[in-house]
């Protein structure tokens, strides 16, 4: 069963369209990473899997039923952009609220707490908390009652690097025991060895979806080679017409960088092996942030 | 059920951990011992005076005070949630909208009845146990019936309190239709009922006139509390109307429940249509 489906989803809001045409769809055991600029449709779309709005046309199933329904709903976590929770309680107490909502075992209070690391501040307000302890009472709560399906929507912010390796840490091992995640971040670097697929909105349109294999051949950006020889200006001249590269920059006497074609990246490497004795060689694949900019670039947004 | 228990449970605690609950319990003790002992000093004397006229005097504050105290605790129910940024949390929960509102009505309607209960079950006690020679059972009759009444006047309030709070967008809006509520039933209607009556002189339905008043909660509750003790000779002012009512207390009490359940109908319905 997927953990979603959407099937021609349109949504508008005082006549202004903002989502149009958008069909996802999300295994279990699969991490999603859902990019776009501000307005771009990323709530919007979090919000109709939710079941907080209806969608105006389309198809949409979560879980197998209804979005929103109860039985639904108990098995979604959910982090929202700046969560928020009500200062006047303990963090323990505002878990405990939580859980009883959610009908989540009570044991989970004491043993969430001490897994995002607030067991020691679990007594105080959380009117006193940092914005990463708050963070992260966010994700406890999210993790309450083990979600079939969890959204986090910015959930590194305020968290220092060692919490933010924790919580990839932590998502990876969720996803493995069979939790579909959907990821909403603008730390686009940071989110990508931990994606299994990305989906791209932008202007209220999927403008892209797949896994980052397929995004680069869908997207067939240039493959950035870096030798590194004595003498690159030589390497150079004697590389020219071997290469079929798109754009050559040499960055000193011994470094050159060639931009070349996906399909064209191997006959490169083979031609700079061949051609001097080189110290160095780096392969950069075009990055998540590369592919964000050429397919929102494409739909008219640019980065 | 266990969720909407949930809701009315925190609101329930919060009531006491801010120390509402118990500022409201003292507050009304307080001024009901007072009127109990120090009502009849206009008249010269000081001491018990009478179980009707004690009543009415406190009923008298009451119309005052319990509004805005209900105005004041639930004006936030739901707008403060969506200023503090926890509704948009909560309704990704297993819970509707309907069970959210009816949590925060129980908690914030349980949080007025204790009050109300403690505030003027301990001035009650206090007379039966200080006063020489009071009749106990028509004073605990009384009584009752007041509490109850201020009650449910009070969860009127509540009601119309949400259906500010589900309608605006910020907290100090609804604070503002609340205190207009409140200036409306306490002090304007009665006033424009008698300007109406006056210049009328007469014109109007004299049949029709008496039902004007079930218009408003705090004249259906002024009416339960004065009326039970004579036959409406003590009336005053637009009250006198009351006296020409075709039904009884079990009317009165009938008309306060519907000031309950229409307002917070109306909110339920309204909220279900606040976009997030």
């Amino acid at each position: 069963m997927n953990c979603f489906e959407l099937e021609h989803i349109d949504y508008g809001y005082d006549r202004q369209p903002v989502l149009r045409d958008i069909s996802l769809a999300l295994g279990a055991g699969r991490i999603l990473g859902l990019f776009g600029h501000n307005g771009a449709g990323k709530t919007t779309t979090i919000k109709l899997i939710l079941g907080l709005m209806a969608p105006d046309r389309g198809r949409l199933a979560v879980l197998g039923g209804q979005p929103g329904a109860p039985d639904v709903a108990r098995r979604i976590g959910y982090l929202p952009e700046n969560v928020m929770f009500y200062p006047q309680l303990t963090g323990r107490e505002t878990l405990a609220h939580f859980a009883r909502l959610k009908d989540a075992p009570r044991r989970q209070v004491p043993e969430l707490l001490e897994q995002v690391g607030l067991a020691e501040a679990s007594g105080r307000r959380v009117r006193t908390y940092s914005k990463g302890m708050k963070q992260r009472l966010g994700l406890a709560q999210a993790l309450l009652g083990s979600p079939e399906l969890l959204m986090l929507d910015e959930p590194t912010t305020g968290l220092d690097p060692v919490a933010t390796a924790d919580l990839y840490r932590l998502l990876r091992r969720l996803r493995d025991s069979g939790t579909g995640i959907v990821l909403c971040s603008h730390v686009l670097p940071g989110v990508e060895p931990y994606i299994d697929e990305a989906a791209i909105l932008a202007g209220g349109r999927l403008v892209a979806r797949g896994n980052l294999a397929s995004l680069r051949r869908q997207a067939g950006l240039p493959v950035r080679l870096k030798a590194q020889a004595p003498g690159a200006d030589e390497l150079l001249q004697r590389l020219n017409g071997n290469v079929p590269r798109l754009d050559t920059v040499t960055r000193d006497s011994n470094t050159i960088e060639l931009d070349v074609r996906p399909g064209d990246k191997m006959t490169a490497i083979r031609s700079l092996m061949n051609s001097a004795e080189l110290d160095d060689l780096q392969i950069q694949q075009p990055t998540l942030e590369d592919l964000y900019c050429h397919f929102t670039g494409v739909a008219g947004g640019g980065c | 059920m266990s969720s909407i228990w949930s809701i009315a449970r925190k609101e329930l605690s919060d009531s006491l951990r801010n120390r509402w609950l118990l500022a409201i319990s003292l507050v009304f003790a307080t001024l009901a011992m007072g009127i109990a002992w120090f009502g009849a000093a206009a008249s010269g004397s000081i001491g018990y005076g009478n179980t009707p006229a004690t009543i009415a005097s406190l009923a008298s504050l009451g119309i005052f005070l319990i509004p805005l105290i209900a105005l004041l605790l639930a004006y936030d129910a739901i707008v403060g949630e969506d200023e503090g940024g926890t509704l948009l949390l909560l309704l990704t929960y297993p819970l509707t909208r309907g069970q959210l509102l009816l949590g925060k009505f129980l908690g914030h309607g349980l949080t007025l009845a204790l009050a109300t209960a403690l505030g003027f079950g301990l001035a009650g006690l206090a007379i039966a146990l200080l006063v020489d020679g009071v009749a106990v059972a028509p004073l605990l009759e009384a009584l009752l019936r007041f509490i109850l009444s201020s009650v449910l006047l009070g969860w009127g309030f509540v009601a119309l309190a949400y259906l500010a709070s589900v309608r605006v967008s910020e907290k100090p809006v609804a604070a503002g239709i609340a205190l207009g509520v409140w200036f409306l039933f306490v002090l304007v209607f009665d006033l424009v009922l008698l300007g109406i009556l006056v210049a009328s002189k007469g014109a109007f339905n004299p049949d029709l006139l008496p039902w004007l008043l079930l218009l408003n909660p705090t004249d259906i509750y002024r009416l339960l509390n004065i009326v039970a003790f004579s036959d409406g000779g003590e009336l005053t002012g637009v009250l006198s109307l009351g006296a020409d009512l075709p039904f009884g207390p079990w009317g009165l009490w009938l008309a306060l429940a519907v000031w309950t359940v229409v307002p917070f109908t109306a909110a339920w319905a309204l909220f279900l249509k606040r976009r997030l």
